[in-house]
C-alpha cells in the first residue's frame, strides 16, 4: 500500500471524479456510485463506504469536488449524526441497512432526545421502552424534533430500567417513524415559525435488533450523538445554496433537497441578531446621527469584534497545537449577548416601524423577526445558565452543586408531572 | 501577532510576572502609595536595570531594545496586574511616545537614551483643569521666545518627573515644548486623588522657558497619535488588573465557607464568575488585537484603539464591582486589597477619555 500524501490523495480523487462525475445522472444514482467508490465519506472505514482517510486530508478531497463541481453525499440534518452514531455503536446489520441510504439522502432522520420534562437535563428522560413479547413497546413524548414529520427513522433515547440510577436506566434505539404508534405535531414558536415538532409515542414498537449497543448503554451512545452535534454545530449554516446556475439533473435535484432541508432554518440568521444589518440600517434610519443610538451601536460592535477576536485566539491556539485557554468555552454565551443586544439596537433604530411585521415593515418583516427570534439563541443547544455552569465548573474548576438525582433509583427521583 | 503570542513573548511574560510578584507585592504597593512621590527612584532604577523595561520600545539607535507595542503591552499588562508603583507609563508611553512622534533626530538622540537607561523620569502634560485629553482643549500658551504660561492638570507623575513634555498653543499653533522638572517659574502640586497608586499633579507655568520639540505648529497630529498609543497601552494595563481581580475573587470564593460549604459552590457565585471570565477574556482579545494593530500599522487603528479602550473600561469596572461584592463585608475594608484595583479601574476609565468618549470616537473613525 502506498503512503497517503496530499498529492497522492488529490491525484487519485481527481482521477476518479474526472472518470465518473456526470451531472446528468439522477442524484441518488450518482450518490450510490460515489458511496461505493469510498470518495463520498473518505474518512469513514474502508469496509463501510470510506477509505480510512485521515481527517487532516479531507480538505483536499473537498477542494477536488469543488474544482470539478461534483455533488457530494447528503450531509445535512440529523442523518449525519445518525451515521456517526451507527458507525461507532451500531451492528453490521445497522450499517448495512442504514448507511448507504443516509449517504444518498433517501432516508431522513430525526433525534428523539428532549422531552417536555427534560430540556437541559436530557438524561432525565421518562419516555419508557418495555420489552413485551418479542419487541419493545415505547410510550412517551418527545419535543424539539426537527424534521420529525419527514423522517423515516428516529434516534430514540428511552428509559428501560426505573430501578437503576438516572443515567444507567437508559437505552438507545432506532425507531421506525412511519408507524401508527408515532404521531407528529408541529410546534409553533413565538416567532410564528414551526421548525420543530412534538412527537407522541403511543405503544410504538421497536424490533429487538434495533437496540443500539446494550440495554443500559443509552447515555453513552447519546453522548456520542451529542458530541457530533456540537462539533458540527455550524454545518447547517455553512451548507450553501447549491449551484444556482446549473440546469443538469443532479444539480436541480440537489437544489430541491437543499430547499427542503433548509426550510426549518430560514429564520436562523435573525436568531443571531443580524449584526450585519446594523450599520446599513443605522444609515437608512438616520440613527447614525443620534448620539444615544451611536453609543448603543458602538457597544454592540465592540462586543461583536471582541467576540470574533476571542474565537480567533481559541482557533489560533488550536492550530498551533497549544493548550487552549478559557477563551474556547465562551463563544456560545457571547453569542447570546450579541443576539440580545442586536435585537435591542435594531428595534430602537427602527422606532414605531419595529411594530410592523407585514409587507409594510422594514425589509419585509426581517427586522421584526429579529426581536422574536433571538430568545432561541440563549436557550437552544444549552441555555446560558447551563453554559455558565460548564464555564464555572470545567474552566474555573468551581465545585459542582449536589444534584438531587444521583444517589437513588430513578423511580424515586422527584420529577416534572407533565407527560 | 493579533491572536497569539510567540513562545519568547510568553517566556518574557512569565519571567516578568514572577519578578513583579516578588518585587512589587501588595505590601510594597501599599507602602509606596502612601508616599507623596508614589514611587522610589532607587528601587525603580534597580528594578529597571535588571529588566530594562524603559528600554523595551525605544529604538536601538537611541539606546533601547527596539521592541514593538506587542512587547511593551506585555510589560504594561503585567504592571497592571501587580499594580506596580513606578513612573513607567508616563515615561515610556507618554513622554517617549511624544518625543518619538514629534522630536527631531537630534532631539531623539539627546533625550531618549536617558529615558531608555531609566535615568530620566519623564511625563507628558496635556490635559488641563477641564479634564479633557483632546488637543483642541489646550489653553496653555507659549510666546515667540518659548515662555510657557498657564496650567496643566491630571499630569501623571508630574510632581516627580525630571523632564516634562508640554502641549501648548504657540505662535505657530499647537506645539510641544520640553521643560525640566526644576525649571524656574514652574510650580507643581500633587493632586489628592481617589486612586493612590497613580499619582497626578497640577502644574502652573508662570513664564517657564520651554524648548520646542519638533516642528512648531505641528504637534496636533503627533499628539493624536500618542493618545492612540496611550489608549492601547492603558487598555493592556487595564486587562492585567482586571484579570488579577477576577483570579483573586475566584480564589476567595473557593476558600470562603458559608452554610457549610465554599461559596464557590453556589450557582449565583458560579454564574457571576463565568460572566467575569467572559468580560475579561473579551477585553483581553481587544487589547491584544489593538497592540498588534499598532505594530502592524493598521489603517483603522484609531477606531480599534478606542474600541479596545471602551471594552476594557467597562470590563475592568464591572469586574471590580463584582470582585468587591464577592468578597462581601471584608471587600469593603481598607485592609482588603480589592479596593486598590477597584480604584485603579476608575482612574483608568477616566484617563485619556472614558468609555463613552471612546465609543463615540470609534464611531467617528469606523470604516467597516
Amino acid at each position: 500500500m502506498t503512503e497517503l500524501t496530499e498529492e497522492s490523495v488529490r491525484a487519485e480523487c481527481r482521477a476518479w471524479l474526472e472518470a465518473n462525475w456526470d451531472p446528468n445522472l439522477g442524484l441518488v444514482e450518482w450518490r450510490v456510485k460515489l458511496a461505493e467508490s469510498g470518495w463520498g465519506n473518505p474518512h469513514w472505514p474502508t469496509r463501510w463506504y470510506g477509505r480510512d482517510l485521515p481527517a487532516g486530508l479531507m480538505p483536499v478531497v473537498e477542494e477536488e469536488f469543488k474544482r470539478i463541481g461534483a455533488i457530494g453525499v447528503a450531509k445535512a440534518g440529523i442523518r449525519v449524526l445518525a451515521a456517526a452514531t451507527i458507525l461507532e455503536h451500531g451492528t453490521d446489520m445497522h450499517k448495512e441497512k442504514f448507511l448507504l441510504r443516509i449517504m444518498t439522502g433517501e432516508d431522513t432522520w430525526c433525534q428523539l432526545f428532549s422531552e417536555p420534562g427534560s430540556g437541559s437535563d436530557v438524561a432525565g428522560a421518562v419516555t419508557r421502552a418495555e420489552m413485551k413479547g418479542n419487541q419493545w413497546i415505547v410510550n412517551g413524548q418527545k419535543v424539539w424534533t426537527t424534521s420529525a414529520h419527514k423522517a423515516h427513522w428516529g434516534l430514540l433515547l428511552a428509559r428501560t430500567d426505573w430501578d437503576q440510577k438516572k443515567h444507567a436506566g437508559l437505552s438507545y434505539f432506532i425507531i421506525d417513524m412511519k408507524q401508527p404508534g408515532v404521531s407528529v405535531h408541529p410546534l409553533r414558536q413565538m416567532n410564528g415559525h414551526a421548525s420543530f415538532n412534538q412527537v407522541f409515542l403511543t405503544d410504538a414498537t421497536v424490533q429487538p435488533e434495533f437496540l443500539v449497543a446494550n440495554v443500559g448503554d443509552g447515555w453513552a451512545v447519546t453522548t456520542t450523538t451529542l458530541m457530533h452535534e456540537r462539533r458540527g454545530a455550524d454545518g447547517v449554516r455553512s451548507w450553501g445554496q447549491g449551484a444556482a446556475d446549473r440546469s443538469e439533473r443532479a444539480y436541480v435535484e440537489e437544489r430541491e433537497e437543499i430547499a427542503t432541508v433548509m426550510e426549518p432554518y430560514k429564520w436562523y440568521p435573525q436568531r443571531a441578531g443580524r449584526v450585519d444589518l446594523i450599520m446599513p440600517r443605522a444609515q437608512e434610519t438616520g440613527a447614525l446621527a443620534d448620539p444615544v443610538a451611536r453609543q448603543e451601536i458602538a457597544k454592540l460592535m465592540i462586543m461583536t469584534k471582541a467576540a470574533e477576536w476571542t474565537a480567533r485566539r481559541a482557533r489560533t491556539a488550536q492550530e498551533q497545537g497549544r493548550p487552549q485557554g478559557p477563551e474556547g468555552s465562551l463563544g456560545k454565551l457571547i453569542s447570546s449577548h450579541i443576539a440580545r443586544a442586536a435585537a435591542r439596537v435594531h428595534t430602537q433604530m427602527t422606532g414605531a416601524n419595529a411594530l410592523l411585521t407585514g409587507e409594510d415593515s422594514p425589509m419585509n418583516g426581517v427586522i421584526a423577526e429579529i426581536l422574536v427570534s433571538v430568545p432561541a439563541t440563549s436557550i437552544a443547544g444549552g441555555t446560558d445558565e447551563i453554559q455558565r455552569n460548564i464555564i464555572s465548573e470545567r474552566v474555573l474548576k468551581m465545585p459542582r452543586e449536589r444534584t438531587g438525582d444521583s444517589d437513588k433509583p430513578f423511580k424515586d427521583v422527584p420529577r416534572n408531572t407533565v407527560a | 501577532m493579533k491572536f497569539s503570542f510567540s513562545s519568547e513573548q510568553d517566556e518574557f511574560r512569565s519571567n516578568l510576572r514572577r519578578f513583579l510578584a516578588d518585587r512589587s507585592p501588595t505590601k510594597e504597593v501599599r507602602r509606596l502609595m502612601e508616599t507623596d512621590a508614589g514611587w522610589e527612584r532607587e528601587g525603580w532604577q534597580a528594578m529597571n536595570a535588571e529588566l530594562g523595561l524603559t528600554a523595551v520600545r525605544i529604538p536601538e539607535e537611541y539606546g533601547g531594545h527596539g521592541f514593538g507595542f506587542g512587547e511593551l503591552c506585555i510589560v504594561l499588562e503585567e504592571m497592571g496586574r501587580a499594580l506596580a508603583c513606578a513612573p513607567f507609563f508616563a515615561t515610556t508611553v507618554l513622554a517617549a511616545g511624544a518625543i518619538l512622534q514629534a522630536g527631531t533626530d537630534e532631539q531623539k538622540a539627546a533625550l531618549l537614551p536617558g529615558i531608555a537607561a531609566g535615568d530620566v523620569i519623564a511625563t507628558l502634560a496635556s490635559a488641563e483643569d477641564n479634564g479633557r485629553w483632546e488637543a483642541d482643549a489646550t489653553t496653555l500658551t507659549a510666546d515667540a521666545s518659548g515662555k510657557l504660561t498657564g496650567h496643566k492638570s491630571f499630569v501623571i507623575d508630574g510632581h516627580t518627573a525630571d523632564l516634562i513634555v508640554v502641549l501648548a498653543r504657540g505662535p505657530a499653533g499647537l506645539t510641544f515644548y520640553t521643560v525640566t522638572g526644576d525649571a524656574a517659574g514652574l510650580s507643581r502640586r500633587l493632586l489628592k486623588t481617589m486612586d493612590p497608586t497613580r499619582k497626578m499633579a497640577r502644574l502652573t507655568f508662570d513664564g517657564v522657558q520651554g524648548t520646542v520639540l519638533g516642528t512648531p505648529g505641528a504637534a496636533g497630529p503627533a499628539y493624536d497619535r500618542v493618545m492612540t498609543e496611550a489608549a492601547v497601552c492603558l487598555t493592556n494595563e487595564m486587562v492585567g488588573g482586571a484579570e488579577r481581580l477576577r483570579e483573586d475573587a475566584l480564589a476567595y470564593a473557593m476558600m470562603r465557607m458559608q452554610f457549610g460549604k465554599p461559596i464557590a459552590s453556589f450557582q449565583s457565585m458560579k454564574h457571576k464568575h463565568a460572566d467575569m471570565l467572559l468580560d475579561v477574556e473579551m477585553a483581553k482579545s481587544a487589547a491584544y488585537y489593538a497592540a498588534a494593530a499598532l505594530d502592524d500599522g493598521d489603517a483603522d487603528i484609531v477606531a480599534m484603539a478606542s474600541l479596545a479602550k471602551a471594552c476594557a473600561s467597562d470590563a475592568y469596572s464591572q469586574t471590580a464591582t463584582h470582585a468587591v461584592q464577592i468578597h462581601g463585608g471584608i471587600g469593603f475594608t481598607w485592609d482588603n486589597d480589592t479596593h486598590l484595583w477597584y480604584k485603579r479601574a476608575k482612574s483608568s476609565d477616566v484617563l485619556f477619555g472614558d468609555a463613552f468618549w471612546h465609543r463615540e470616537n470609534m464611531m467617528k473613525h469606523w470604516a467597516a
